[in-house]
């Protein structure tokens, strides 16, 4: 049962996102009637922009990117929102729109060949952005290159020299071709853990032990943990939280006994260090979860608003029926479009801030995980009805349901395939999604 | 269409001369099997090495692109999975040769030639494995294909798009999950059924160690007899159908044209010979990976078949050669190749959406000079009264 | 001066010649209506007019400014408003979604609703079905929407492309007389339609069309008792 609901947790966050990319293509093919292969590519965008960008501010800001401020995130997805819609505006204006009237086949065509410039020039390995703060080495002056003798942070001491050397980059334009860790910047914490007790910890007789200032009965079949604050080398907390896992077994321990914790740590380091243990709750609520699902909603929430609640939503509708006759209720046909590509684009940018919180691992930009992810929002965006948006919506939940239920029960390395199996299904039955309705081609 | 004359003066001669014949039916093929000789005996010694894998990688590429272009180009559907179906073909033509192999001979190494009146001849009992396999192969693929094609070209056109994608992505999936390779006749000997269940392709390693039986004779003859079939069938009234559903699908309906029986149709046959492709392939050296089904390699012979013309079979084949070749003289500028063909798409749709010949083939160039098809929107015609 | 002066347009479609030098004009207050057969040029000449169709050469001179090949978008706000043949209204939404796109360039809300109030009352049918998707509605409906709308727009000249098309006879009569009294409260009208009949009682003037060719102009009483006009289309 907690796997089930564990699962479940993970699951709505990771469909939220799909749902995110999921509304870009049926925005997308609501007004134009055509799949935007490059919709995939420019989330890989926002993802990457977001990595670029949050490297970029903590490093001026100084920070560690773990621990930055909660709206150092909101900037990142700001970028992250502003450099994707921006190049979806160029691909619309510049690719699509001369296509308008050509057969679709010549607009999907282009629309891979988008989808194929975007990967392969993000995957270029340009100037760095941001390196590893420069370290200064000790050289013979005579082992000098005539570059480091003219620069001017060159230090020459007689026959020894101090020469600062550029760190390693860690983030370059466009992207790169290997992959890269996105540091969380959303706060993270388990929301519905109890605590068992509180007070100020000493360290244990060895290396990896504490000893607490109460007893406790550690019961069996529970995960225990200690939040403790850490300290600096004079003993003062640094006001950085820590987490260490209890691996002592299950029993009763007196009063300044010893405990064993998971990462170990020296007993001077955590001398006096307040402490709270807390017990793990059999499923754990956690607030990267939470924020995750959250934002996608507002996001989804305000899209729905946007398109039935407001005159501009009614005009992409318009269009969506008939470009020619919403032309002539003076609705500047071109405008609308452009704002809906922008707007699908800031909805997978956003996603493509949010999908890395949840699995940091970020792949280089031509990797095929990506077209993969792609391919399941757009499954998701059929499979609830193409054009279609509370479908999007659905189907985005529906997809990372069966694909996570999928992986869990039957088969990790098969959840792809299952995927596309409900597509095929889909396809089968109810070929226009299971909240869509039956578009009839115009003769 | 040489029917034409007076009605009753062509139904007695319904029954071609034995003349007619030759000329329709068996000369062509004599061209495929002079041309394949040729291959094997100058193209081989005059390119060198190098050059005659080039080649024969070209002539591969000429089958997949050719019978993609009857689906992409012929039809007007768009499929995005071919390499899936390569990748289906060769894995099961190597499956074929060299298992087969194995049992047969012991080991999977290529057998002698046998050398007639001092001319090595690319023909041995492991040749025509390879055919078998080559055909099953393509026959695995027609089926999938049928499989693939039945739901989804019922619908309109991008639906296939994403979902022969899915299914080249499927495919590689699966090859990953594909039990590990027996590389002894031993092996081979004592396993079990268990084992042949998991076909024992290698998974995510690769399959390794396949005859190198696709000589060039053998690569040529397949890819002008491909050529002359998908010929064949443009100038057929199924090609007259295809074309037409290329065209208008809703016209083609009214003409009383079963637009899903013709798309399957010619679905199934690029699934089919897309499997030869992919068989020749796996047994010409290059290494057989589950990424051989991936998307860019799908990417890489569309566009092929978008260079050369949509509905262009010559278009098709020189746009093969040219990008089999291309690439072996851009070698160090490998990062910018796809940005380049990705460049080269976008501009091709454009400025010249119909890719370099159109429908038309390089020897009907000269023939009438606007084949633009009219403009835009139409208007209804007839005088005012 | 005359509201619109439609001058010398030639018009393509592909290689089509649709129109060959139309030469119009309609004065402030009047119904003009355009009449001839299928392939005449009548859609083809609103079409140009309100910006659908770039003319190849010609002008088009809306309100004393010249307005050859400005986007239709740009026109509505000026007071061209072209109602396109087969009603032209967006199926996938409600009776008062479509009206409220019809008021889209405006911002004046109390405008607005006093507007949709004088459009309701020419047609209650359309007041009571606000709510309902207007692809659900019959075709005379649709047609009765499709005229609120473009009322909402508060046009000077209103282009109405066969209006009368595929209605029960019953309703073009009642339709009719509706166009009738919308010019009555001062709208000019630019009215195409196959049935010369009824479009010959309502308009003021007329303008026969054949083969993209200005044919026969003037009273559209008087074209409605010449000969060539009563043998080509009104069937005696």
């Amino acid at each position: 049962m907690s796997d089930f609901l564990q699962i479940l947790i993970a699951a709505v966050a990771v469909g939220s996102t799909y749902a995110l990319l999921a509304l870009g293509y049926t925005l997308v093919y609501g007004v134009l009637k055509f799949i935007n292969f490059a919709h995939s590519d420019v989330f890989v965008l926002g993802a990457w922009t977001s990595f670029t960008a949050s490297m970029f501010v903590t490093q001026r800001m100084n920070v560690d990117p773990a621990h930055a401020p909660w709206w150092v995130g909101l900037c990142v997805l700001l970028a992250a929102i502003s450099v994707a819609s921006t190049v979806a505006y160029c691909i619309e204006r510049f690719a699509y729109r001369p296509l308008r009237k050509s057969p679709r086949l010549n607009v999907l065509i282009t629309a891979i060949g988008v989808s194929l410039l975007l990967q392969n020039v993000g995957q270029l390995t340009g100037p760095a952005v941001v390196r590893e703060t420069p370290t200064t080495v000790t050289k013979a002056a005579a082992d000098l290159t005539p570059a480091e003798r003219a620069s001017e942070t060159t230090k020459i001491n007689g026959e020894q020299a101090q020469v600062q050397v550029q760190g390693k980059p860690l983030a370059t334009l466009p992207f790169g071709s290997s992959p890269r860790s996105m540091p969380v910047l959303l706060p993270d914490a388990v929301l519905n853990e109890t605590t068992a007790a509180t007070g100020v910890m000493d360290g244990g007789s060895r290396r990896g032990m504490v000893k607490l200032d109460k007893p406790v009965t550690l019961e069996e079949g529970r995960t225990y943990s200690l939040q403790t604050e850490r300290l600096d080398a004079s003993g003062k907390p640094t006001g950085e939280r820590e987490t260490l896992g209890v691996a002592s077994p299950a029993g009763t321990y007196e009063k300044g006994t010893d405990i064993r914790t998971q990462p170990a740590r020296n007993a001077k380091d955590v001398q006096g260090a307040a402490y709270t243990l807390t017990i793990a709750p059999e499923v754990p609520i956690r607030l990267l979860d939470v924020l995750i699902v959250v934002s996608a909603l507002v996001l989804m929430a305000g899209l729905e608003i946007l398109v039935y609640r407001t005159k501009l939503g009614t005009a992409m509708r318009a269009i969506s029926y008939n470009v020619e006759t919403a032309q002539l209720m003076g609705i500047n046909v071109n405008l609308v479009i452009s704002f809906t590509f922008v707007l699908g684009a800031a909805l997978a940018a956003a996603a493509g801030f949010l999908y890395p919180m949840k699995y940091p691992g970020l792949n280089q930009p031509a990797h095929q995980i990506w077209v993969l992810l792609g391919l399941k929002a757009f499954v998701a965006a059929v499979v609830g009805g193409i054009g279609n948006i509370r479908g999007a919506v659905l189907g985005g939940f529906l997809i990372a349901l069966v694909e996570m239920f999928g992986a869990f029960y039957i088969s990790t390395k098969l959840s792809d395939v299952f995927v596309f199996a409900i597509l095929i299904f889909v396809l089968l039955v109810r070929p226009s999604g299971i909240l869509g309705t039956t578009v009839r081609e115009k003769v | 269409m040489a029917a034409t004359g007076a009605l009753g003066a062509s139904i007695p001669k319904h029954r071609p001369s034995s003349e007619q014949l030759l000329r329709t039916a068996v000369l062509p093929w004599f061209v495929v099997l002079v041309l394949a000789v040729l291959a094997q005996i100058v193209l081989q010694p005059l390119l060198g090495e190098y050059g005659a894998k080039v080649a024969r990688q070209a002539g591969i590429f000429i089958i997949a692109a050719v019978s993609l272009n009857v689906v992409n180009g012929f039809t007007g559907q768009f499929s995005m999975g071919h390499a899936g179906f390569m990748a289906v073909g060769g894995y099961v033509a190597a499956f074929t040769t060299y298992y087969g192999s194995m049992v047969l001979y012991g080991s999977a190494d290529k057998l002698a030639y046998p050398v007639v009146a001092g001319v090595t001849l690319p023909l041995t009992t492991g040749h025509l494995l390879m055919l078998a396999g080559i055909a099953l192969g393509g026959c695995v693929a027609a089926v999938l294909g049928l499989l693939v094609g039945l739901p989804s070209l019922r619908l309109r056109g991008d639906y296939l798009a994403i979902v022969t994608l899915g299914f080249g992505e499927i495919v590689r999936v699966l090859l990953e999950l594909s039990g590990p390779q027996m590389f002894t006749a031993a092996e081979v000997k004592d396993a079990t059924v268990k084992q042949w269940l998991s076909f024992p392709v290698g998974g995510s390693l690769g399959f390794s160690g396949i005859p190198t039986y696709a000589d060039a004779f053998w690569v040529f003859l397949l890819a002008a007899g491909t050529c002359l079939i998908a010929y064949r069938i443009k100038q057929s009234s199924s090609g007259r159908a295809f074309l037409s559903i290329r065209e208008d699908e809703i016209a083609a309906r009214a003409m009383g044209i079963n637009l899903t029986a013709y798309k399957v149709r010619a679905f199934v046959f690029a699934a089919f010979f897309g499997g030869v492709a992919g068989g020749l392939l796996v047994h010409s050296g290059v290494p057989s990976q589950p990424s051989i089904a991936g998307f860019q390699a799908s990417f890489e012979i569309i566009i092929m078949v978008v260079l050369g013309g949509l509905g262009s079979i010559s278009g098709a084949v020189l746009a093969a050669i040219i990008l089999s070749v291309l690439p072996e003289m851009l070698r160090n500028l490998a990062e910018f190749r796809l940005i380049l063909y990705a460049l080269l798409l976008i501009v091709m749709m454009l400025v010249r959406p119909k890719g370099l010949f159109g429908v038309r083939e390089v020897w009907e160039l000269g023939r009438g000079g606007g084949s633009g098809g009219g403009g835009g929107g139409s208007v209804s015609g007839g005088g005012g009264r | 001066m005359a509201l619109l002066e439609v001058g010398s347009v030639n018009a393509f479609y592909g290689a089509v010649h649709a129109l060959k030098g139309v030469s119009l004009a309609v004065e402030k207050g009047e119904i003009l209506t355009l009449i001839g057969g299928n392939g005449a040029g009548k859609t083809t000449t609103l079409r140009a007019i309100s910006g659908m169709v770039r003319p190849r050469n010609g002008t088009v001179k809306f309100d004393g400014q010249d307005i050859t090949g400005t986007p239709p978008n740009e026109l509505v706000g000026r007071g061209l408003v072209h109602v396109p043949e087969g009603r032209g209204i967006f199926a996938n939404l409600t009776v008062a979604e479509n009206l409220e796109l019809g008021a889209y360039t405006r911002h004046d809300r109390a405008g607005i609703a006093a507007d949709l109030e004088r459009a309701f009352e020419l047609f209650p049918r359309v007041k009571e079905r606000q709510k309902q998707l207007a692809g659900t509605l019959s075709g005379g409906e649709q047609q009765m929407v499709a005229i609120a709308r473009a009322l909402l727009a508060r046009p000077k000249l209103l282009l109405l492309d066969e209006p009368s098309l595929g209605l029960a006879p019953q309703l073009v009569a009642t339709i009719f007389s509706i166009i009738r009294e919308i010019n009555r409260q001062g709208v000019t009208i630019l009215l195409v339609e196959q049935n010369a009949n009824m479009a010959l009682k309502v308009a003021h003037r007329a303008v026969v069309l054949e083969v993209g060719q200005v044919a026969m102009s003037g009273n559209a009483a008087d074209l409605a008792s010449s000969d060539a006009v009563k043998k080509a289309y009104l069937g005696h």
